[in-house]
Order: C-alpha cells, then structure tokens, then sequence
C-alpha cells in the first residue's frame, strides 16, 4: 500500500465532504434523498479516510522511510505496538486520527438517526461534512502526513522516547474521541437553530452523544494523567499545563452540557442556554487544537510549530465558532423556554451546577490565555502555574460537589426546605460520622483538607442513600429495573468523591524523599523501609537500561520489590526515567532511579503517596457512569420502539 | 434578535483578536528585568592571564557589549564571525563571560575561530551568568559608560539585530561622548 | 516571524522531561527541606520553561535548586529568595504571579465570573418563578412536563 494511495484517498475524502456537506443544503429533492446523499457521504468518507489512515499505519509498520513524517517519528528498532501508536505521535499523524475519527462519528450519526426527521439528520451530517471537509483542507494543504523525503532515510528519528508508554498509546485516541465527538451535539445544536424548532425532542436525541463524548473525554485525561504519573519521573499527575487545560476545558463545558440536557429533556427549560453550551463544548475543543499546534503557548506537550497551520486554525475557529454564535445570536431568540421553577428546585440546583462549571471553565481559559494577553499588551511575561489555578479551582469545585450531593435529592419544579433537609438528614448523620473518623484517623494537617475530606464524604453517603431509595421503592429485583441513567449519575457521583479524597490526600499527606543510597544500605519513608539491593544492566528492545532493585519491607515483611529503571535510547541518546510503583487501594510506593553518585550509591526518589490511585478510580467510575447512562433503555427503547410503530411512554414509573 | 444572544459572539471575536496576536509573538523570549538598571558587579579571574580580574569597573567609561559564550553552545560558534568582524572594525569593545566551560578548550576555541573579546571572565561555576539572568546562550548585553545595562538580546547575533538594535544605541553614546 | 531557531540553542539544549536528576541534600532542620520542596516547585524554569526548576533537568535549574537550598540553610526568608530570583529573571520565574495593576484582572477574574454568573442565575430564577404566576405555560406543555414528572421521579 503506497503513501501516494493513502494521500490520494485523503483528497477523494476531501471532495466526498463537499459533498456530504453540501447535498442537504441543496434545493430540490426530498428530504429523504438528500438525507441518502449525506448518508452515503459519511460512509463513502469514512472509508476512505480509514484507507489513508491503514496506508500511513502501513508505511510505519513496514518502515517506510521515504516517507517524511515515518522517517521522523519512527526508527527500526522500535517495537511493532509503538509503530502503530506513533501514527499519532506527532502534528500530522494525530491530525489524521482527528480526521478519521470525526468522519466515524458522523458515519455513527449516519448509522444511528432512525427516530430522526430526514431534513434534520441531513442538515446535521451535512455540518459534520463541512467540518470534516475543514480538517482535510488543512492536513492537505499545511500537514500532509504523507510527504515523501528523497532520497528516503535510511532509518528514523525514532519516536519520541516519552511516548513509548501504554498510557500515551491509549491516550490520544480517547481524548479525540472526545474532543472531536463534542462536534455532534454542536452540529445538532446548529441544525436546530438553522431549523429555528427546539423540542424536547432535540435534547433527547442530542443528549446520549454528549454522554459519550464526555466518556471518551473523562477516560483520555485520566489516561493522560496516569501517563504523566507513571512516565514524567516526579511523581506528579496533573500540572495545569495549557495542553492540559487544553483538554480540561472541553471537559468541564461538557460537564456542564451534560446537566444542562438533563433539565432541557425532563423540563423543556434552559433550552437557549443548552444549545450555547453544545457550542461552547466544540469551541473549547477547536480552542484547545489551536493552543495545541499553533505554538502561542508554551508547553511541555506542544507538537513542533508552524505558524501557517496557526493562521489555518484560526481562520477555521473564526468561521466554524463565529458561524454558529451568529446563527445562535439571530436565532436563539425564538426559543421558547417552557418549564417554570420555584428557587428550590432540581432546576435551581442544576443551573448552580451550571453556573459553577461554566465559571470554572472561563477561570481556566483566563488562566490559560492571560499570558498571551499580558505579552501583546507589552507588559512582559507572566507565569501562571499550579498555586493560581489550584486556588481558583479548589473553592468552586468543592461547592459543586456540595451540591451534587443535594441536588439528585431534589424534586423537579418545586420543593420544600423541611421534607428535603428530613430526607438528607441520614446522608448528613453519616457525613458527620465518616468525616469524624477519617480525620481521626489521619490527623488531618489543615482546615482545607478537612473540609474537603467532608464533603467527599457527603456527596457519597448522599449519592449511596439516594441510590438505597430508590432500590427500595421499586419493587424486588430492583436492581436491573432501575433506569441505567440513574445508576450512571449515582456512579460518576461516587466517582467524584472518590476523586476528591484522592486528590486531596495526596497532595496534603505525601512523602517525597531523595536519598543517596549504596548497595545494602536502606531509608525509611512512611513507615516502609526501602533496602537497595543492587543495579544491574537489562537489554530493552530499543535501549539500554540500568534496573535498580529495592526490597520494601513493612515490620520485616516484605510488601514489594521494585525495579526502577534508567533508560538510555539508543536512537538519540535520550535518557529516561521509569520509575517502579507499587500499587494499592491505600497508597502507592514510588521509586525513581537517579544518577550514580560514586563510591557504588546512586541518587534515588522514593515517594509515598496515600490514595493517590483513588483519583483515576475516581474517573474510571465517572467514564463508568458515562457509559451506563448511554446504554439506558430509554434510548435504546425508543429506537427500537419508533422503529416498529411510534410507540408511547417508555420509562416505567418508578415510585 | 435579542442583544444579550450577541454576547458570546462578541465575547469570542474578542479573544480570536487576542489569539491572532498571539501568533506573532514568542512566548519564549523573557525580557530581563536588568535592561534598564546596572549592570551586576562581578569579579572574574581572565581566560587569557587568570592571575588578573576582569570586574565590572573594567566595563566604564565607554559603551561596550558583554557577549555570554561557550564553546559547547552552538549559537555562539554561529555568531562569532560577527564578532571578530565588529571587533575589528573597532565600532566598540566586546567584552566576553566564559559561561560553564572548560578552560583549556575555551583558551584553544578563541585561537582558532579569532578572539574578538578585549578580555573574557571565566565563569565556569555560572554564577555571574546567574546575576546576569542568563538563561539562553549566546546572550550579548550593551552596557553604557555608566555600567547601565540598556538592551539585551537572547540567541545568536546577526546582521539584522545589529544594525537595527544594537548599532543605533552603540552610536547615539559616541555621538553624546565626542 | 519567530525565532523559534533561538529554542534550539537554550542552555544544556534539550528538555528531557522524564530523566530528572534528583540530589539527596542534608537538612539542618525538618522544615527547611519543606520550604526548600515548596519553593522551588513555584519556580519555574527558564530554559525548560513548561517545568518548574523541582522538575527541570537543566544545568540551570541545577544550580538554582542549589541557590535555594544554600540560601535556606543561610536562614535567608522565602521572600529573599524570591526576590533574589526576580531580581535577575523578572516575575516569569514566579508560577504564582504577584498582584500588579497588571494582574489585578488575572487574580479577579474568577470571583467577577462569579459575580456574573450569580447575577444572571439570580435574574433567571425570578424571572422562572413569575412566569408561572403569569401562566405562560400552554396546556399542552403542562400536561406534557407533568406526565414526563410522574414517569422520571
């Protein structure tokens, strides 16, 4: 399979998005011939992208140097599993990926849109189309990852050594997958303001996209946080890095959406501010693109730069962004908002969850962007790190998870401070009790800490007492019958407490120690006594590496035998550290291997981290409760139901 | 249409401006809080005769340029050409600081590539770089006859910068002085 | 156009993140190496400029670490420190920035969005509530919301 094929088929997909893009805006022909055109479309590109994207994976496997882009991120010795990852290890391959997968959500879209009005699924493929026709424009014209280099070289580069970790394979693709997905619920959010019609009907078909998307997005920045865990050497998993912010920003948008549809579907309210959101989610997501690869910002995780591919992506920001606030700006005000609500209410509840979420995002972007700014203003250059953000994250996402334990609790419409405040009151008793004891038992250091131990407390004693309800109020068996939707919130809840109590433990309770030890010799760190045994030389199929060993010992006993390495590529000479971690519910031990010191003793870092795993046990269960949510019956009934006869109601009372 | 729909457009054209000016700065150029003010006081022993010191009073009384070298940066070995030019040409004197390097390498570098420096500082702990705010070789400071510190430029010299920055303020102190 | 050519020429070169070079010091006291550990992970580095120099592998960051670690042990005040680092690097060394006339707007920013967005949600829930006293609710709505009510809680 040539390069050139893989080239040819990504400018065939080009034109087919014209096509895709432009049939449903056509005049004449039904609607449902405009919708088979679009339909096709999407197909006919997905294929062909897919073509281009086995072409280029081709040309990595089989070391095809002559191609540019392999010749720079690849190397003869680099082993098979990260000569398919490192298709996306750099600008033009992970742009590719983006195109590709953009084209497989519109093919979804194509595939899945049975209850769909047929202008409808058209007008929304026909925005994918136009998107879709964007992307490949600018990798045709600014990052043609086939581009060939002659004479071929005769080995790689290699790729980037830091990416030669699982977690940075897995970790790119879930995050576009989420990105890019965040571009459904925004081109159903421009069909419907083009069709200047906003139903109930529109969230619920726009809402099981966002649940995905949001999925991918929880599971790709936990991947990305666990890789910096284990790959970065300090022990660190989240730095506020404008890559990072990048990611977090759609994230926190889709949050917010994710909510904001539950209100729209259930009570036909903020349904203008639902259709902003859906466009503010695929914004962040372009803005993150463009922060990523225009290199206006300085990063750890930037690819290498152009500016041309800058002005490409502001162009297109400009055009799909600014398109749609117009669109929304002439159309929003024909929505009618029904839904009237009383200040206590799970609409109140939700729109403070809104508004938290909504803050926080545009406190990150201020954050993020307020260098760029300080520096074209001409007042030099500003640093904003870790101790601005953490300060204006904490105290507003503590407050949201507040409320998350109360607002599930809450009826829709209207409620009652006294019957409400009674039914929390076994959620609250427990909090109490809970938090007690857990600050017993860790002596907690500060007022911060404490109060952010309590209040994971409340949301899971009140997301578990809530969940204990409603078992009781179905009938037996209830388990099964209770709509997956409610068991995927009541997941991601708990998975928010548990994220809290990871994060905040581990930052307020970690041991950090760099110790000069020689063979033989042992440090003490949290009660776990670290003995270095010995180093010696391991082959690795593209480097060469020192291993050191450590016996770890609790009261005698041996916990774990770490074997810290220090990694020298042989491609470049780069040198890495991978630290060794043993893993538990409690804690983890962290060794990193550092330099020799002389005399037999090397420079080694040994942390102790208390519950550090409970912070991708946190999002794990959230991506959980994501998924769950997306299989819930109601949407799976539906379909099936309208495809048979328009069926009625479908969710069973369950009181 | 509703003016409050017309926010977030408003909202975002404000920050695509930002983000189009954004693209034509450096986001890595730092400016050094030093230009400006006086030059640091430093005692160095000299490359050439180490029993002697060059200090920061050996810099007065004329315009100069203190040049940050070393011969494991590359930028400097592609700029040096210039400075064994412009020292020749005796528009001013080139003062040099030896920033972490070895000695004996250091000493063999100028005989072979040209010594364009009146004196250069061995510095090979890089703590006169440290007060200087050196963070990117090569780096060149012009100094006034009054040890002040006026212009800085981070990364190889060429003939653009120095005709356009540093040549102008090098002239406008001979014009004041004769 | 950027210099972008400059990035390739910083000291030490390259920015190996994932080989960082740790030292084992000696502490006179328990909490100098906390002072020590919290100071310089808010200094950023300025030849690998996305870390802080507690991350950084550059010689720089080296020797700064070893500033702050000489400076400690010399009983010099967190705010010496600093001081002594933005005498000669600017305020791009300070992760948390300072308040300035220039960063007022930064260190606001948040609590004004805040400020903002309470007014809104504010207006919108009396504007939610009279909308019921008003009835604006069409029966067929009503009925709607109200079935969609017994089905989902």
């Amino acid at each position: 399979m040539s390069p050139e094929l893989g080239h040819f088929a990504l400018a065939l997909a080009f034109c087919v998005s014209l096509v895709q893009a432009a049939a449903p805006f056509a005049s004449g022909g039904g609607a449902e011939r405009r919708l088979g055109i679009a339909r096709a479309g999407a197909r006919v590109q997905f294929l062909l992208v897919a073509l281009s994207y086995a072409a280029l994976t081709h040309a990595f496997v089989t070391h095809d140097f002559s191609v540019a882009y392999v010749a720079s991120n690849s190397n003869l010795e680099l082993p098979l599993f990260y000569r398919i990852s490192a298709v996306w290890g750099a600008h033009e391959g992970s742009m590719l990926l983006w195109v590709l997968i953009l084209a497989g959500w519109s093919c979804a879209v194509s595939a899945s849109g049975a209850p769909l009005p047929a202008h409808f699924q058209a007008r929304v493929l026909g925005l994918l189309g136009a998107l879709s026709a964007g992307f490949h424009l600018f990798l045709l014209w600014t990052s043609n990852p086939f581009e060939r280099l002659l004479p071929a070289a005769l080995n790689g580069r290699d790729l980037n050594p830091l990416l030669q970790d699982p977690g940075m394979a897995f970790h790119p693709p879930m995050l576009y997958l989420g990105y890019v997905g965040l571009a459904v619920p925004f081109c159903f959010a421009c069909a419907a303001l083009l069709d200047g019609r906003l139903d109930a009907k529109w969230t619920r078909w726009t809402r099981p996209w966002t649940t995905m998307s949001w999925t991918f997005l929880t599971a790709g920045i936990a991947l990305g946080s666990w890789w910096a865990y284990n790959e970065l050497g300090w022990g660190g998993w989240w730095f506020w890095d404008p890559v990072e912010n990048a990611s977090f920003i759609p994230w926190l948008v889709a949050t917010a959406l994710l909510h904001s549809l539950a209100v729209s579907e259930h009570r036909a309210a903020f349904k203008s501010w639902t259709v902003l959101l859906a466009i503010f989610g695929f914004s962040a997501s372009l803005l993150g693109a463009f922060l990523v690869r225009s290199g206006v910002l300085v990063s750890v995780h930037a690819f290498a730069t152009d500016p041309q591919r800058g002005v490409y992506i502001l162009a297109f920001l400009g055009v799909v962004v600014g398109g749609a606030l117009t669109l929304y700006a002439a159309r929003a005000g024909r929505i009618r908002d029904g839904g009237a609500f009383e200040y206590l209410s799970r609409e109140t509840l939700l729109l403070v969850n809104n508004v938290l979420l909504v803050v926080v995002a545009a406190a990150i972007t201020l954050g993020t962007l307020y260098p760029l700014a300080y520096q074209a203003l001409g007042w030099g250059t500003l640093s904003i790190g870790p101790p601005w953000f953490n300060l204006m994250f904490a105290p507003f996402m503590l407050l949201l998870a507040l409320l998350a334990g109360i607002g599930p609790h809450t009826r829709w419409r209207s409620d009652t401070l006294g019957p409400l405040a009674r039914r929390l009151r076994p959620a609250a008793v427990a909090t109490l009790l809970l938090g007690l004891l857990v600050l017993f038992l860790l002596s907690a250091r500060t007022l911060g800490v404490g109060l952010a131990l309590l209040i994971a407390a409340w949301v899971a004693a009140s997301t578990l007492q809530n969940f204990r309800q409603r078992l009781r109020a179905g009938s037996r068996m209830a388990l099964h019958r209770l709509p997956r939707g409610f068991l995927g919130m009541t997941l991601a809840h708990l998975g928010v407490a548990a994220f809290i109590v990871g994060a905040t433990l581990t930052s307020a309770v970690s041991t950090e120690r760099d110790v000069r030890l020689a063979p033989g010799e042992s440090h003490e760190v949290a009660g776990y006594r670290f003995e270095f045994l010995d180093v010696h030389e391991v082959p690795g199929p593209n480097y060469e590496a020192r291993r050191a060993l450590i016996d770890v010992r609790r009261n005698g006993e041996r916990v774990a035998l770490l074997a810290p390495e220090k990694r020298v590529y042989r491609s470049d000479g780069q040198a890495m550290t991978e630290a060794a971690v043993d893993a538990g519910v409690t804690r983890d031990l962290y060794v990193a291997l550092g330099e020799p010191l002389g005399g037999g003793a090397w420079a080694l870092r040994i942390h102790h981290k208390p519950f550090v795993r409970w912070i991708w046990g946190g999002a794990a269960l959230m991506a959980l409760g994501g998924i769950l949510a997306v299989t819930d019956r109601r949407y799976r009934r539906r379909r099936r139901a309208e495809r048979r006869t328009p069926a009625g109601e479908a969710a069973p009372a369950l009181r | 249409m509703k003016t409050r729909h017309l926010v977030p457009l408003l909202v975002f054209a404000a920050l695509a401006v930002l983000l189009g000016m954004g693209l034509d700065l450096n986001p890595r150029i730092v400016p050094s809080p030093l230009v400006g003010n006086s030059a640091p006081e430093f005692s160095l022993p000299r490359l050439e005769d180490p029993a002697r010191r060059f200090e920061r009073s050996d810099l007065l009384g004329r315009v100069s340029l203190l040049n940050v070298w070393a011969t494991w940066c590359v930028g400097c070995r592609d700029e040096h050409p210039l400075l064994v030019d412009l020292a020749r040409s005796g528009t001013v004197s080139i003062f040099g600081i030896n920033y972490k390097d070895q000695y004996r390498p250091a000493l063999d570098w100028l005989r072979r590539y040209g010594n364009p420096y009146v004196t250069s500082g061995y510095d090979a702990e890089g703590l006169a770089g440290i007060d200087f705010g050196v963070y990117g070789l090569p780096e060149t400071f012009v100094i006034d006859p009054q040890g002040n510190i006026v212009y800085k430029h981070v990364g190889p010299l060429d003939p653009a910068v120095l005709e356009e920055h540093i040549l102008p303020i090098v002239r406008s102190f001979e014009g004041a002085s004769g | 156009m950027k210099a972008l050519g400059v990035t390739l020429l910083l000291i030490a070169c390259a920015c190996p993140a994932g080989a960082t070079v740790f030292e084992p010091r000696e502490w006179s006291d328990e909490r100098h190496r906390q002072r020590y550990h919290d100071l310089i992970e808010e200094l950023r580095c300025l030849v690998c400029q996305n870390q802080s120099i507690a991350d950084s592998d550059a010689e720089l960051a080296a020797d700064l670490r070893r500033i702050v670690f000489e400076m400690i042990e010399g009983g010099e005040s967190d705010e010496a420190i600093t001081a002594y680092m933005t005498e000669r690097y600017g305020d791009f060394v300070l992760y948390r920035p300072p308040l300035t006339p220039f960063t007022v707007a930064l260190w606001a920013g948040p609590a004004l969005f805040a400020l903002i967005g309470g007014t809104m949600l504010a207006v919108t829930l009396r504007r939610r509530r009279s909308r019921e006293d008003a009835g604006t609710l069409s029966a067929a709505d009503r009925q709607r919301a109200e079935r969609l009510i017994a089905g989902e809680d």
